[in-house]
């Protein structure tokens, strides 16, 4: 276990999980609100692990850390509204 | 004797370094912010067609999108491995694992290219529907960002075999490996966005 030591090899273990339930949820042709957040969160978790543990900005100045981790809130919350809206 | 590098490189706390050159990092942003805008259009021209998207993206192969989501972020960590060798001065792995995480790109690109053969030999093209063009064009405007990507680090690779990323200096290596990354944290949004979300 001493490999996990390494957040590069966490961090690539739990995108791996993580693709896996995503694709599941295409297998089994999940629709509707609590898939979709749950997938938002799926892929907020995965750009986050992204941003802070293979473009090691965790350990970089704060503003850089937010400017990305904005960004990911940003696209996520436009994602999350538009299909709020379509089931309007 | 102390260099001007070592003595900058001491008085920067440990903590608070950004990789690679801030260049890079504004590059990146402007190429977020673009995929942002592109993502959010797609999002909400499918609130006005909601039954054509779906109707539509059930013929994707969403087995492919997913295969190209483990290629991308394996390469990713491949090129993270590669940084994580030159800061321990470790020249061999740095070239491997370069190597590796290109290897990932060719891939991607190729699974992609099949994608794109069976849709095209589909009759399908941009003016099919609103969900085509966006299909079509959102993932071919991230395959030039994999070339981009790649040419990238073939050129990483090759300075990496002269032996130029070290622990004292491994900024064009750092520079080119955030560029990468960021390839693959717009395709983790990508993948669920065009592929699955429903």
């Amino acid at each position: 276990m001493n490999a996990l030591k390494n957040p590069a090899h966490r961090a690539w273990l739990v995108l791996m999980i993580a693709t896996g339930i995503t694709w599941y949820f295409g297998v089994i042709g999940a629709t509707g609100t609590p898939y979709i957040i749950a997938m938002l969160i799926i892929a907020f978790i995965k750009g986050r692990l992204v941003i802070l543990d293979f473009m090691e900005l965790r350990e970089a100045p704060l503003m850089w850390r937010l400017l990305l981790e904005a960004w990911l809130i940003l696209v996520s919350s436009l994602i999350l509204l538009a299909y709020w809206i379509s089931l309007k | 004797m102390t260099t001007v590098t070592d003595t900058l490189a001491e008085n920067t706390p440990p903590g608070k370094r950004l990789p690679g050159d801030l260049a890079i990092w504004f590059f990146i942003l402007a190429e977020m912010l673009a995929f942002a805008v592109f993502f959010a259009s797609y999002a909400f021209a499918r609130a006005s067609h909601v039954e054509l998207f779906n109707a539509s993206q059930d013929t994707l192969n969403r087995n492919a999108g997913a295969l190209n989501t483990v290629l991308l972020i394996t390469g990713s960590w491949f090129v993270v491995l590669a940084v994580q060798a030159a800061h321990r001065d470790d020249q061999r792995a740095v070239t491997r694992n370069i190597g590796l995480g290109f290897l990932c790109g060719a891939g991607f690109l190729i699974v992609k290219i099949f994608e794109y053969a069976a849709k095209f030999g589909a009759g399908i093209s941009m003016s099919t529907n609103t969900f085509y063009m966006f299909y079509i064009s959102l993932t071919f405007f991230h395959f030039m960002h994999v070339i981009l990507g790649m040419v990238i680090l073939s050129v990483i690779w090759l300075q990496s075999r002269k032996g130029a990323y070290t622990s004292k200096s491994a900024n064009g290596l750092e520079s080119g490996a955030a560029y990468w990354h960021m390839v693959d944290l717009l395709w983790i949004i990508l993948f669920p966005l065009v592929y699955v979300m429903r």
